[in-house]
């Protein structure tokens, strides 16, 4: 069966008619070529698809594409402003957060929807928050760091 | 993922007619469901899709009992004001689900019509002997959770919100499964506004179920040291590459000691 969806993507309305078993992740990276949102596990484990929703970090791979008609959809790609990074991405990059860059996606959009809650997050704040986002490189410490500079930034509106 | 037909309900009548009429299953939040179907665990030909019903949302006081819908997600319940005043261990509970991503799309109803063996909320439903309304009627706690993601729903029967009587003191405690995140064992404990007390345990078992030997010694004295001292049995609990089925009895006592710890 197909359905017709309708969602704002990074701000961008968009609308398709999609088979109704499409996830929202397919639908991002094959339909709407956003490939920044990554597939690491396919089962709700990992968080490397993580977008927001309406704000909130949901798993692209385990949501429907249908769920999201109707809702804001943020990616990856809808941070940067004109070619500059969003203060987020740019701690990341700053303090290594990232190694391969698999996880990265994910972790800035978990990390975004941990910020409108808890502005300046203390360390544990942020490692609970990034519970449902692994990192096979890192050791999590520079992820860690970036967040909370991230979050310092973001305070300062940078 | 197999192909199906998805209908978004506008109402519950709606949706329970659609459900009579294919044979389909209800989606919530997806956080179980959609995973299932792409393992091809699940296969319903019919989805229908509840979240945009505005009778299942919501948070309400109803005399005692503090009234939750069926589709209030994990995060919005961890967070409700009303929930941490009157049930405090509701939102802990709530806060302890999975991931954050995963407490931003799940729901209250579709993991109590799950059943899943290690499954939370059916622990603080059977604790605190809550009632589970639906479409066609209420369901008492107690039978309600029959097995294996087995329940006393019907196939076209919709969870509409959940009851929870107001206790005197409740508070869940969980080992998690450092993977899945799921309870390797919970446990809510519960003192009614009578006194009465009940202790529910989940993850232990293929479904949540009481514990009459730690019930009778809490209430006798609602202590820590009275829950460590019950000798929990063995028999009849799940094993796996987890834990054994001893390991769980001992994390059984140990965790209901800890929950009754918490409220002192
Ligand atoms: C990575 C991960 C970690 C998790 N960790 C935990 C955890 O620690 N503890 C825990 O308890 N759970 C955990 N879960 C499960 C999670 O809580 C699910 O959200 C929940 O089990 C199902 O809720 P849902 O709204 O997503 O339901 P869905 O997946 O949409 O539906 C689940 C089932 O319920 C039925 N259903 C849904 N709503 C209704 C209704 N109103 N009436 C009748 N039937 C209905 C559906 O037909 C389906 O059979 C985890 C899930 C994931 C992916
Ligand atoms: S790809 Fe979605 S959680 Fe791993
Ligand atoms: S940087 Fe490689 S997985 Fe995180």
């Amino acid at each position: 069966m197909s359905v017709t969806i309708a969602m704002s993507v990074n701000g961008r309305p968009v609308e398709a008619t999609v088979d109704a078993r499409t996830l929202l992740v397919e639908f991002l990276r094959n339909d709407l070529a956003l490939t920044g949102t990554h597939v690491g596990c396919d089962t709700g484990q990992c968080g490397a698809c993580t977008v927001l929703l309406d704000g909130k970090a949901v798993k692209s791979c385990t949501i429907l594409a249908a769920q999201a008609a109707g809702a804001k959809v943020t990616t990856i790609e809808g941070l940067a402003r004109d070619g500059t990074l969003h203060p987020m991405q740019a701690a990341f990059r700053d303090c290594h957060g990232l190694q391969c860059g698999f996880c990265t996606p994910g972790m800035v959009m978990s990390a975004l929807d941990l910020v409108a809650r808890h502005p300046a997050p203390d360390e544990r704040t942020v490692r609970e928050g990034l519970d449902g986002n692994l990192c096979r490189c890192t050791g999590y410490h520079n992820i860690v760091k970036a967040v909370q500079q991230g979050a310092a930034a973001m305070r300062q509106g940078g | 993922m197999y192909a199906f037909e998805l209908h978004k309900a506008a109402s519950v009548a709606d949706a329970a007619a659609r459900l009579a009429q294919t044979g389909g299953r209800p989606l919530a939040g997806g956080q179980s469901l959609v995973g299932a179907m792409k393992l091809r665990l699940a296969q319903p030909g019919t989805l229908v899709d509840l979240s945009g019903i505005a009778e299942l949302r919501g948070i309400r006081k109803e005399g005692t009992a503090l009234v939750i819908g069926a589709t209030m997600r994990h995060a919005e319940i961890a967070d409700a004001a009303d929930v941490k005043a009157t049930i405090p261990a509701l939102a802990d509970l709530a806060g302890g689900i999975g991931d954050r991503q995963v407490r931003n799309m799940g729901t209250i109803g579709g993991s109590i019509a799950n059943s899943d063996p290690a499954a939370c909320w059916p622990a603080a439903v059977l604790g605190l002997g809550a009632t589970v309304v639906t479409n066609k009627g209420r369901h008492a706690a107690d039978g309600f959770f029959k097995g294996m993601y087995e329940t006393a729903l019907g196939s076209d029967e919709i969870i509409t919100a959940i009851g929870f009587p107001v206790p005197r003191k409740a508070a869940y405690v969980k080992f998690r499964n450092p993977a899945s995140r799921f309870a390797l064992v919970g446990v809510f404990v519960a003192q009614a506004g009578d006194g009465a007390v009940r202790v529910a345990v989940t993850g232990a078992a293929p479904a949540v179920f009481r514990c009459a030997p730690l019930e009778a010694a809490l209430a006798k004295a609602f202590t820590a040291d009275a829950a460590k001292a019950v000798k929990i049995d063995a028999q009849g609990l799940g094993g796996d590459l987890h834990a054994s089925p001893e390991y769980r009895a001992h994390l059984i006592g140990v965790l209901a000691a800890r929950a009754v710890a918490s409220l002192h």
